[in-house]
């Protein structure tokens, strides 16, 4: 459900020292990449650990009818399903198994996307052609359908069949996108350098091009992981899942087809939905941070500034000083006292556009 | 023209690769699929039971060549077959009846939010750092909300406590379909809460892409060339900068299109909308194997087909299309 991104191949991207390092460095990332990976984290953490301090067992039935749509309290801190299961070990192992999903497909789907990105720049001609072609074939029809027909037909809807059937579906357009930044580094000098002194493709693959476009390559891990975790609660709302077992999905479909919502049960209902949101919110922050990464352009500018009482935002022109132009505000009248000279110099601080 | 003709070569491609995937999933079905069938259908005819080994090629006689063959004449002829679950009846008449709900709802609000997302997004990415800017990660949760998550939410709030609009369906129970306006105006009246939720999902992915190619192309000399002659910021914005962000957005939008589909068909079981995706679902829930895959035929290609009209709005804006043919 998200837009695909644009393939931007900023020659920022291409900077000479190797971007592993600069990934590595947590003060260098950018905010929102920052708050993204806090909150993956935070649900990584509950995927974990949550199953191991989950109060009660997922499956657990109570007997006793008191217990049945419980509202949240002290004893069930996100209250009680239909049945009398604890909502909140329910969503303890839910984000496990959710989480357990979308990164595997996400691995496999980029291996994959890599492999066949790379392969398919390298090679050249006609067989990169055939690749493109298959790429973007996976690319135009429309994912859901088909995953819908393939798990239809599958007699056992079990979570590997999920994971094999999205990472397979899965892997297109991150493979488009690092066939594009390939195909850019490869002409570079260090790369006809490393060619010149006798390195083999396989080291040059590995050694120069690889580690040059991580930042591809980890926002293609982060969008097949959104994919996954989006497709994958989609499909078990639509009852296309092991629906015995405890993912953020099943949870969903659960408490719809008992209209928890219309019996009030926010508890049952509101919480699974909340953490797919929020671990998809972590994801898009992430990538977002990881796109500000690799074209500095995308940074948050410099506030707007207000220069003669107009406000001045980064992409306006430097103001020129019409010598009729009454100033309307008292910032205004100030640096209209200035000499011509001064009011060139905040332009250009608002602006630094001008070099 | 050279673009164009690749372009259509190219979907050519893969409306063959969607038809041959059509063709072979049912045959690499382990077991006897024709018995597992019938035996979910205890009423069907033993006519179905041929039309359905026809379809399935099980027993058929000739080889699997020529069951390909009849069976792309098949789809050529818009002859899908019968359907099992609601049979005798057509399944292109199943189709006829529900294609037009999908098409009218998901295509107004697919067209609004990208017209809405596009504009927020010109706006984003020229005051970049500004107003806009602030309320981003409120839009990166829209997002990545379950799309019926949401509806579900507006449902019981707005439909099933406020009473502001109705609950589901396509239109009032009460009317008889037809051109009247008393029809037209509930069907209206229905899908605004269902349009609501595409557009509210939808419109954040447009204006973050926009955003993001407007302030790479903000950045770009002829842009700073245009404000240095002196020309108005309008004419910058929208003639100079926002044109050329525009192309990279509209090939987003044939891509996204899949997604968009994706997004209508869980959309339409939430408000039990008269549409294609309730068909679909409907379909997989009853193991009515034709619909299902008569369904993903009909997506697929419209889908092409939506894709293809984009080409042609890509042709009209883009000179270079129209030259070199680059895709």
């Amino acid at each position: 459900m998200t837009a695909a991104p644009q393939i931007v191949v900023d020659p920022a991207a291409l900077a000479d020292e190797p971007q592993v390092r600069k990934l590595g460095q947590w003060s260098r990332l950018p905010v929102k990449a920052k708050a993204g990976a806090i909150l993956l984290g935070l649900f990584v953490l509950a995927g974990v650990i949550g199953p191991m301090v989950a109060p009660y067992s997922p499956d657990y039935q109570s007997t006793n009818p008191a217990l049945a749509l419980h509202a949240p309290d002290g004893q069930f801190l996100l209250g009680t399903t239909q049945s009398g299961q604890d909502v909140l070990s329910q969503l303890l192992t839910g984000i496990r198994m959710t989480l357990e999903l979308a990164l595997l497909v996400g691995v496999i789907a980029t291996v994959l996307s890599v492999v066949v990105g790379v392969t398919s720049a390298f090679l050249g001609g006609l067989r990169d052609e055939a690749m493109s072609l298959i790429s973007n074939v996976f690319l135009v029809i429309p994912q859901l359908p088909l995953l819908i027909l393939l798990l239809g037909y599958l007699p056992q809807k079990g979570q590997t069949a999920t994971i094999l059937v999205l990472s397979l579906l899965g892997w297109a357009w991150g493979a488009r996108v690092i066939r594009a930044q390939t195909l850019a580094i490869r002409s570079r000098d260090f790369v006809a350098a490393a060619r010149e002194t006798g390195e083999s493709t396989w080291r040059i693959i590995a050694v120069e091009i690889v580690p040059n476009q991580v930042s591809l390559i980890a926002a293609s891990f982060v969008n097949t992981v959104l994919y996954a975790i989006g497709t994958s609660v989609a499909l078990a709302f639509l009852g296309l899942a092991d629906l015995s077992s405890w993912s953020l999905g099943t949870m969903l479909y659960w408490s719809q087809s008992a209209q928890a919502l219309q019996l009030g049960a926010w508890w049952w209902f509101v919480p699974p939905g909340l953490a797919v949101a929020l671990m998809g919110t972590g994801l898009v922050l992430l990538n977002t941070g990881i796109d500000e990464f690799g074209n500095p352009r995308l940074r948050d500018a410099a506030r707007a500034v207000r220069i003669g009482g107009r406000r001045q935002y980064p992409a306006d022109p430097t103001p020129v000083w019409q010598p009729g132009a009454q100033p309307r505000s008292g910032l205004g009248r100030l640096v209209h006292s200035f000499s011509r000279a001064s009011l060139a110099d905040h332009g250009t601080a608002a602006g630094g556009r001008t070099s | 023209m050279y673009f164009l003709l690749r372009r259509l070569g190219f979907y050519a491609v893969a409306a063959w690769v969607a038809l041959t995937i059509n063709f072979f999933l049912p045959r690499a079905m382990p077991g006897n699929a024709v018995q597992s069938i019938m035996s979910k259908f205890p009423n069907l005819q033993p006519s179905a039971y041929h039309a359905l080994e026809a379809m399935l090629g099980v027993g058929h006689p000739g080889s699997l060549w020529h069951q390909y063959v009849a069976y792309l004449g098949d789809v050529f002829t818009l002859n899908f077959g019968t359907d099992l679950a609601q049979y005798p009846a057509k399944v292109s008449t199943l189709l006829g009846q529900t294609i037009p709900w999908t098409l009218t709802l998901v295509g107004t609000a697919t067209v609004i939010a990208f017209f809405v997302g596009t504009g927020l997004g010109i706006v984003a990415g020229w005051r970049h750092g500004g107003g806009l800017d602030r309320v981003l990660p409120g839009l990166m949760f829209f997002q990545a909300v379950p799309y019926f998550f949401l509806a579900l939410i507006l449902i019981e709030l707005l439909a099933a406590r406020a009473h502001i609009f109705p609950l589901g369906q396509g239109y009032d129970g009460g009317l008889i379909p037809g051109w009247n306006s008393a029809f037209i105006g509930s069907a209206i009246y229905h899908s605004i809460l269902p349009a609501f939720t595409i557009v509210i999902t939808t419109t954040a992915g447009w204006m973050l892409q926009m955003r993001n190619v407007m302030i790479t192309t903000v950045g770009e000399d002829y842009v700073v060339a245009a404000q240095a002659k002196g020309l108005s910021s309008r004419r910058v914005v929208y003639t100079y900068a926002a044109r050329n962000a525009l192309l990279p957005q509209l090939q987003g939008f044939g891509l996204a299109l899949g997604f968009v589909v994706s997004g209508a068909i869980v959309m339409e079981i939430v408000f039990s909308y008269p549409g294609i995706g309730l068909l679909l679902v409907g379909a997989v829930t009853s193991n009515d194997y034709p619909l299902m895959q008569a369904i993903f035929l009909v997506i697929t290609f419209a889908v092409l087909l939506a894709n293809l009209f984009v080409d042609f709005i890509i042709v009209a804006f883009d000179p270079r299309a129209r030259t070199r043919g680059a895709a």
